[in-house]
């Protein structure tokens, strides 16, 4: 039972991770129609952030490393926005394939500049402990990532109700050509939605560290959990993708109690498809009533 | 020279090229290596067909690649253990032959392609149905591809792990390693590579065809003609899956060996780098986007290993960028051009699927 | 009625709370050509997507030859008879008009004559390409045809269908006043032999070549009848008061 009862802030801490990665994706994804499969790259990128802060702040790397980490990623992800991506609006599948290839450069950039064997990051000695509660115990580190994503979710909850430039996304990604002809810079808001975005997953980069160590590869294994997500949840939804993380991330920690570790993908596979023939579109929907 | 023979000239040239000059001009291990580029086409004919023509970018044909071969592994596995275990899971502590494995031993080979057709439909037929498409529907596929890698690595006992499975001793009664062997593969992967090109232009031109690119172009208004693109986009994405499966089938015995690695979601969309880079609107595009792509990715990589990944990543970005279409929307351009200024104008607005 | 062939009764459409139609009763008798008119938002669209299943109503019934067709998917809609149009023109660009028509023509075929490829022309779809005078066209993508040749082709897909029923929304917006009397002529030739629903904004459009007409606002039929009486009734006036006058003049 105890057992059992551990899976449970596994799974919550699991989400969270997801939730982090996922945050970026679902506005990327819904506001603009693009499906960045460098964003795992991005949070690689903050991951090794941390990683390289570590010379310079030590063991408090990670706290640190939080604002930059956002910085850089969100940098990465507003140059590729500016250089690429805004070439190709509206063919979403096309910036699939293009985000991939840039997703390959920026792994082997990583195994050039960092080498190819995983490295370590050093978690603070406040973040090493366990907590007991009530029969489970529970590691900071993961509470930690799970404060992290509640402030992530908080901030941009915040973000798109109260501040005027999250409302202009929220137009933009609801009706683009209507917010345009409003007099909302379109071209403008998709570059912050893109620097946001990716900035989060550059955090989530960071909060990885945590949990495991960093290689040129680590954001492959998130990325695409991560979309699954906002499949599930529904694009550009933030209710959406807190439920659809939290609810993946519960399920995989179970099925890898009762099943094993290998089968548990498949089993959050088949769930997923299931999920979908019940809301194909997703937890939450924009509704419209154009002929798509 | 009539246009319907002259249609057919290119291919017939290809075929030349494969079944004469390559067999006489190239060393065994050269040949055997190309029977491996032919066994990606085959597969990459199948997503030129689901992506090219459907509009359904498949992310996981690994996965129907891997069932297909991962059948014919496991016949081939059964057949050299003659009765006894096969020798990977003697090392894994498994004592008795799994049940999953019981159907492998006989019927083998003709169970290896078909296997992924099922698996097809099933997903298929439910994501379809449910107009889960585009980026949802690529999304979906990926997915697909980690988990099944996921699920071979951890079930070690069944699949062999990330080692996958290799060491046959006897394929089909021949020594796989003899060059006459290796040869015959060769002639029977180029073979099947040709009809199956034949039966995926015949297709493209039927009737069905026309249908599949309404069906890309316009979903929801095929709806409205009466049809179902449920069954249209189903039917395609099991054929699509079918080639990947029987390309799995002959790797095996081409290659010698089957493994998880293989099989990911990176080499699922380093297949379809292939297409887009040959030119996904043609179906020879595709299949020689595949041999090309392959070959170079060989013989880029024994000379420096890290820098074709730079060189696949830089192409990649370049080709969706300059060139969408790929080198067979180039090369269509440029005969265009051609005609121009020979004066004779050129057919405006031409089908792209009508290159082949 | 023994020949009506379209029944809509007591339909109710919600929208997230906005009910777009209210209990909206309607006949369509064999051989009809009807007009749906009615101000924006009068639910006429909602009305087409209901019967063609493309909305799924909260309440009433629409019954087609007798057949229910709520909560029927809609290729099944199709296959029973009816065919329609959209505002904005769909056709297939990469496909050549007559592969349009030949499409259109074709979802009768069984699956294995799908697999074979056409040579020529079928009767119905020399017909079809006969009736929207596309001829000179037939082997060109759709994609080169102007705005007026795209509904006409639509309107020809339409034909080629063989439909019991046919619904046309707004066939002449965007059109010049060449084109609007063309696509009128073809109405009136269609109209000869197959049932017609055309919706349309158009008031001079509709004098010319309407008979019969029903008047939606907001959601409830406010009239029905011939031209003429629609035209002098008073609602009708008030409804469309400030847009008629414009329009009219």
């Amino acid at each position: 039972m105890t057992s059992l009862l551990n899976q449970l802030p596994i799974g919550l801490s699991i989400g969270a991770v997801l939730l982090l990665t996922a945050l970026g994706l679902t506005f990327t994804f819904g506001q603009m129609g693009v499906v960045n499969m460098a964003h795992g790259e991005f949070l690689m990128a903050g991951a090794y952030t941390a990683y390289l802060l570590q010379d310079w702040a030590g063991a408090q790397a990670v706290p640190v490393a939080l604002p930059v980490a956002f910085l850089v990623a969100g940098a990465l992800g507003w140059v590729l926005e500016r250089t690429a991506i805004r070439h190709f609006y509206g063919r979403p599948l096309d910036t699939l394939l293009l985000t991939w290839g840039v997703s390959l450069i920026l792994q082997q950039a990583a195994r050039d500049l960092f080498g190819a064997p995983n490295v370590q990051v050093v978690a603070p000695s406040w973040l090493t402990g366990r907590v007991g509660l009530s029969g489970a115990t529970l590691p900071h580190a993961r509470l930690f990532i799970m404060a992290l994503a509640v402030a992530c979710v908080v901030g941009i909850w915040a973000y798109l109700g109260r501040s005027r430039q999250g409302r202009r996304m929220r137009a933009v990604m609801q009706n683009r050509e209507l917010a345009a002809v409003s007099g909302v810079a379109t071209g403008r808001v998709d570059q912050l939605t893109f620097f946001i975005g990716s900035g989060l997953a550059g955090v989530a980069g960071v909060a990885l560290t945590l949990v495991g160590p960093v290689g040129p590869s680590i954001g492959t294994y998130y990325i695409v959990d991560a979309f699954l997500v906002v499949v599930a949840g529904g694009l550009g939804q933030l209710r959406g993708a807190v439920i659809a993380a939290l609810a993946l991330g519960m399920l995989n920690s179970f099925a890898e109690f009762w099943t094993d570790a290998s089968l548990a993908k498949v089993v959050v596979f088949a769930v997923v498809v299931a999920f979908l023939q019940v809301r194909p579109q997703g937890l939450f929907v924009l509704r419209s009533r154009a002929l798509t | 020279m009539s246009a319907r023979l002259r249609g057919h000239a290119p291919f017939a040239a290809v075929a030349v090229l494969l079944l004469v000059v390559a067999p006489l001009a190239l060393p065994a291990f050269r040949l055997d290596e190309l029977a491996k580029y032919l066994c990606f086409a085959i597969a990459a004919l199948g997503i030129g067909l689901a992506w090219g023509q459907g509009g359904m970018l498949t992310l996981g044909q690994g996965v129907f690649f891997g069932l297909g071969g991962y059948a014919t592994a496991m016949y081939l596995k059964l057949h050299d253990a003659g009765g006894d275990l096969p020798d990977f899971m003697v090392w894994s502590g498994v004592e008795e032959l799994p049940a999953l494995w019981r159907p492998f031993g006989a019927a083998g080979f003709a169970l290896a392609a078909v296997v992924a057709v099922p698996v097809a439909v099933v997903l298929g037929a439910l994501v379809f149905r449910q107009r889960v498409r585009g980026a949802y529907f690529a999304i979906l596929t990926q997915a697909l591809a980690a988990a099944f890698v996921i699920l071979l690595v951890g079930q070690q006992g069944l699949t062999g792990g990330t080692n996958g499975l290799t060491n046959f001793y006897d394929v089909f009664g021949r020594d796989p390693e003899a060059e006459g062997t290796q040869r015959t593969l060769y002639f029977v992967t180029a073979g099947v590579l040709g009809a199956l090109y034949l039966g995926a232009r015949q297709l493209v031109r039927s009737r069905f065809g026309r249908l599949l690119v309404a069906v890309r172009d316009g979903e929801d208004r095929v709806r409205f003609l009466g049809y179902n693109p449920a069954t249209v986009k189903t039917v395609t994405f099991a054929v699509s899956a079918g080639m990947a499966g029987l390309a799995g089938a002959l790797f095996v015995p081409v290659v010698g060996i089957i493994s998880p690695s293989l099989l990911g979601v990176v080499p699922s969309l380093e297949l379809v780098v292939a297409v887009a880079v040959g030119g996904r609107y043609a179906l020879a595009g595709a299949v020689l986007g595949a041999i090309v792509m392959n070959y170079a990715k060989t013989s880029f990589s024994e000379q420096w290993a890290g820098g074709w990944l730079y060189l696949e990543g830089a192409l990649f970005v370049l080709v969706m960028t300059l060139a969408p279409r790929g080198a067979a929307g180039l090369y269509e351009q440029a005969r265009d051009a051609l005609a121009r200024r020979r004066g004779t104008p050129a057919p405006a607005a031409r089908p792209r699927e009508a290159a082949t | 009625m023994s020949d009506a062939l379209l029944e809509i009764r007591g339909l109710k459409v919600v929208f997230d709370g906005f009910t777009a139609l209210d209990g909206v009763d309607l006949t369509v008798g064999q051989g009809e050509l009807r007009f749906l008119i009615g101000p924006n938002g009068a639910g006429k669209t909602t009305l087409i997507d209901v019967v063609t299943g493309l909305t799924r109503p909260a309440e009433g019934s629409v019954r087609f030859a007798g057949t229910e067709l709520t909560g029927r998917r809609e290729h099944r809609i199709v296959r029973l008879g009816i065919g329609r149009t959209f505002q904005t023109s769909v056709v297939f660009e990469e496909l050549t008009v007559v592969e349009n028509l030949d499409l259109a023509a074709g979802f009768r075929r069984p699956l294995p004559a799908l697999l074979r490829q056409r040579r020529g022309m079928s009767d119905q779809v020399a017909a079809a390409l006969d009736t929207i005078g596309l001829g000179d066209l037939a082997d060109r993508p759709a994609g080169v045809l102007s705005h007026g040749q795209r509904q006409w082709l639509e309107i020809g897909m339409l034909v080629a269908q063989r439909p019991r029923l046919l619904l046309l929304d707004e066939p002449v917006a965007g059109m010049s006043g060449d084109e609007r009397d063309r696509t009128g002529e073809l109405l009136t030739e269609i109209a000869r032999d197959h049932t017609v629903v055309v919706v349309e904004h158009d008031m001079e459009f509709l004098r010319r070549y309407a008979s019969q007409v029903t008047v939606l606002h907001e959601g409830r039929v406010l009239v029905e009848g011939d031209v003429a009486t629609v035209q002098d009734d008073p609602r009708v006036q008030e409804v469309y008061l400030g847009r008629g006058r414009e329009e009219a003049a």
